[in-house]
């Protein structure tokens, strides 16, 4: 095991300590035993800077299971790196701020502690394994710590609801991923994600599962980064603790489809399909999360809408960006603009949405709630957060000079050059990239303004808080100052992450447009010149401006249109529907009757037998080796015929009790004159004992019950008759298919030779197939004490007395 | 010609018993059925006695010594039934 290893391994170690350190350190937050741990593997991370910056790739393999080709293989590459520095930065900060906003007496430090540690390590793992099974694996580990997390206040009935959808469509969405997988490994032959993206080819691309395969992984990257439709539970996760939000939902787990999307791309990018899902549907999201985002009255939920749409963006920046390889080498980084966007707003939305989070969770802390209707003034209690929030908010909305704006410019830049790349019938189409992407940017520009100011100016109103509202402890909003501080500082220095962090992801995610030692130059400026962007950028600016002065007057427009089109109400649905269905359904078939589960059981033993016999040709009738019939025979078989027909028909039970002892007795004569004299005789005992015991149970009936014949019902007859049919067919076919010759010549020649008997039968029984007369001697042990316990124990009776 | 008697013993027994299960079936009163029964059984005795000279072989008299007893508990179980209403008394002093 290697230190890379390790460093994935010891947040799982970490987190079993948890529970230890919180119960025999009670008088220190439990946080600060967990605050080394991620700053110390930021710093482990930054250490592999030098090496990606050079597109050198650290690989390490711990064998795991090698028969089945899955090994524990870890690389870090410049993607990897990326997601890396992400989690455990903010890892960092999200733990230093939850220390500040979880009491020290009121929460569950441990759990909390532990589920977040799980969730800090799944989600290492998802970056840094290469091996796909690996990485399902820690796939589903971070929907499952995420689980825990959202469901952290698990007293309250909203949280459980959140828990549960986002468990629900998370974990749909990880299984349609391992189907991918699997299809990936049917078409490759291996689960090494580097040697399936190097074994990429014209051929692999005319695969009859290629499609298939990317569907199914781009279901589970979409239903993780909660894109369209599948971005409802996200929303719903907010009713995790703030520290969570911050962490899992805007900077690290909801990226993991984005990081799934970026790691495939080298491998599905040149299909149209890949091109059209993933930009479609990225789009679909920036669009439908921008636009729901302005109607929300909850903080969180504005900024959980904000994250659907950023995520949005993203993806079809990586969608549009993976066009790109349809082109053999770019001199000026002209159409991989887009990927340089997507990665550079990966990087920035980490940021200043951290910040935001923490931000509202300090409006929370400080005042009792988070709805803006109730809140305004707050500007001169909180002086600082104000700040925070504008910094943030303003970076959202893409405004200088935070970095926002940089990201947004290039993400313009790129949906511009869209239609200039003559691909996939865009001449038509493309022309909608960068108009949806304009309009969801004045919406997005529109929220952004209203978390800002709707908060923290207009009037004050005290008495609808529930605290008196104050500035924050200074340990909270050292989080926030940091990554606002980032914001502001990457505007200033864009080119501190080129070369270092963008440049070597790009090298991953686009790895053929690369030859030998070249490495991409990506230069981030914030002045084009009167570029096209630029007057977009002015645009939003002017209209959102209207929009957010005038938003009471087309407020109205949300009440006629989302309700109706909400994906909440067509999930609460199909749950419902799912249960109503599947509970009538088994109340239908399950209905506590014998006599229904009978004629399940006979009729499926109908049909298949039937058809098997049907399908297979097997019904064969053979007379040569039958052996001739006498009279005996022919009358013993009419009076066993008479009398099972005669039960059915009896008039009272005891006729047939009687008859079927006659039949029992035909029985044991067929045995005389078939020369089994131990049947005979066995059969003749055994008839006349259950004949007196079907006597006992007749005279124990109740008195009330009036003697009738049995009912006539027609699916009972078709099913007797079906049956008796079957059977008949079946040992017809199974006469005239004899294929061997039997064994018994062997006994017939050595029963008395080396068993010392003269009654074969016996010495079968006894000798040479002892074993089973053993058991059968059990099953009668069993059935005589069954019957003697449930005559003499009645442990609900003695109850009663 | 042995083969020829015990032919016709075994249709003129078989006659019997038919007509016994007719009284069986239709017999007015339980002890009818019962008397007839116990008939029956002597008569399958015989059945199984003739067949035994069919076969030519010594195994089945056993079965006519069972066959026998049988029919004899069975007749005196049935008495005890119609004459006292149970079959087994139970003795509730040794309990």
């Amino acid at each position: 095991m290697s230190l890379l290893h390790w460093a994935i391994v010891s947040p799982f170690i970490f987190a079993i300590m948890v529970p230890i350190v919180y119960k025999y350190f009670r008088k220190i937050h439990t946080g600060w035993f967990i605050l080394p741990l991620p700053i110390l593997l930021f710093s482990y991370f930054l250490s592999f800077l030098s090496n990606t910056r050079e597109n050198q790739v650290t690989s390490e393999t711990l064998t795991w299971i090698p028969s089945l080709g899955i090994d524990f293989t870890v690389k870090v590459d410049g993607l990897g790196l990326l997601f890396t520095l992400l989690i455990t930065g903010i890892g960092s900060l999200v733990v230093l701020y939850s220390i500040y906003y979880l009491g020290k007496n009121k929460e569950k430090l441990n759990t909390f502690y532990t589920y977040l540690l799980l969730f800090m390590g799944a989600m290492l793992g998802v970056v840094l394994s290469d091996n796909l099974i690996v990485l399902y694996l820690f796939w589903e580990l971070t929907s499952f710590s995420s689980f825990f997390l959202i469901g952290f206040w698990y007293d309250r009935e909203k949280s459980r609801y959140g828990a549960q959808k986002s468990m629900l469509i998370t974990v749909f969405g990880g299984l349609c991923m391992l189907g991918g997988i699997i299809l990936l490994y049917l078409m490759t032959g291996t689960y090494r994600l580097s040697e399936i993206i190097s074994l990429v080819s014209p051929e692999l691309f005319e695969h009859y599962l290629f499609i298939p395969a990317m569907i199914f992984i781009l279901l589970g990257a979409f239903t993780k980064s909660a894109q369209f439709p599948f971005h409802i539970w996200l929303p719903d996760a907010m009713e995790a603790p703030t520290p969570v939000s911050a962490y899992l939902h805007s900077a690290t787990m909801v990226k993991a489809g984005i990081y799934l999307v970026a790691r495939f791309t080298p491998f599905f990018g040149e299909s149209p399909v890949w091109f059209w899902l993933v930009s479609g549907v990225g789009l679909l999201t920036l669009f439908w999360g921008s636009f729901n985002a302005v109607k929300q009255t909850d903080l969180k939920s504005i900024l959980a809408f904000s994250t659907v749409s950023q995520l949005g963006m993203i993806m079809s920046l990586l969608g549009v960006g993976s066009a790109a390889l349809h082109f053999e080498s770019i001199p000026d980084s002209y159409f991989t603009v887009a990927t340089t966007a997507a990665i550079f707003h990966l990087f920035n939305h980490a940021t200043f949405k951290g910040s935001l989070f923490m931000v509202v969770g300090i409006i929370d802390h400080e005042t009792g709630t988070r709805d803006i209707r109730k809140l305004g003034g707050l500007m001169t209690f909180m002086p600082i957060t104000f700040t925070l929030s504008i910094i943030g908010a303003f970076s959202m909305a893409g405004l200088p000079p935070f970095n926002g704006f940089l990201s947004k410019e290039m993400f313009f830049t790129g949906m511009v050059r869209v239609q200039e790349m003559g691909l996939f019938n865009l001449e038509t189409w493309g022309i909608l990239f960068p108009i949806i992407a304009w309009i969801a940017s004045i919406f997005t520009f529109v929220y952004s303004m209203v978390l800002v100011f709707k908060p923290f100016t207009g009037k004050y109103q005290p008495e609808k808080l529930e605290k008196k509202p104050h500035e924050a402890p200074l340990g909270m909003l050292i989080s926030p100052i940091i990554l606002a501080s980032l914001v502001i500082i990457i505007f200033f220095f864009p080119d501190l992450l080129s070369e270092s962090i963008i440049a070597p992801a790009m090298a991953s995610i686009l790895p053929s447009l690369l030859s030998g030692t070249e490495t991409f130059h990506v230069h981030i400026s914030a002045w084009h010149g009167f570029t096209i962007e630029l007057f977009m950028t002015i645009g939003v600016v002017a209209l959102g401006t209207i929009l957010f002065l005038t938003r009471e007057k087309w407020k109205q427009v949300y009440n006629i249109f989302p309700e109706k089109l909400a994906f909440n109400r067509l999930y609460n649905g199909l749950i419902e529907s799912s249960q109503r269905l599947s509970h009538t359904f088994t109340n239908m078939y399950m209905n506590g009757s014998i006599r229904s589960y009978l004629i399940y059981i006979f009729a499926f033993f109908t049909v298949i037998l039937a058809t098997t016999l049907a399908v297979k040709d097997a019904f064969t009738v053979n007379t040569t080796n039958l052996a001739p019939i006498g009279v005996y025979e022919v009358l013993l078989s009419l009076l066993i015929v008479i009398g099972c027909i005669a039960i059915l028909f009896a008039k009272s039970r005891l006729t047939s009790i009687i008859l079927l002892g006659a039949v029992g007795y035909t029985v044991s004569l067929f045995y005389v004159l078939f020369r089994a004299p131990d049947l005979a005789l066995t059969q003749l005992v055994i008839e006349t004992v259950s004949v007196a015991l079907f006597l006992l149970c007749f005279y124990h009936l109740p008195k009330k019950r009036n003697e009738e014949r049995i009912r006539f019902k027609l699916t009972n007859l078709l099913i007797s008759i079906g049956v008796g049919t079957m059977v008949t067919l079946i040992a017809l076919s199974a006469h005239s298919n004899k294929l061997f010759d039997s064994i018994s010549q062997y006994y017939v020649e050595n029963t008395y030779t080396e068993a010392a008997g003269k009654n074969m039968v016996n010495v079968i029984l006894v000798d040479f197939r002892g074993f089973d007369t053993m058991f059968e001697i059990t099953v009668l042990a069993i059935a005589a004490i069954g019957i003697f316990s449930m005559i003499r124990l009645r442990l609900a009776g003695r109850k009663e007395r | 010609m042995l083969e020829i008697v015990v032919n016709i013993a075994l249709l003129v027994i078989a006659i019997a018993m038919v007509c016994l299960i007719y009284r069986v079936i239709k017999g007015p009163t339980m002890p009818d059925r019962v008397i007839a029964l116990d008939a029956i059984g002597i008569n399958l005795v015989a059945i199984i006695a003739l067949v035994s000279i069919m076969l030519k072989t010594s195994a089945f008299l056993d079965i006519i010594l069972l066959v026998a007893i049988l029919a004899f508990i069975g007749t005196v179980t049935f008495s005890k039934y119609l004459e006292k209403g149970v079959i087994v008394e139970h003795d509730r002093r040794n309990r």
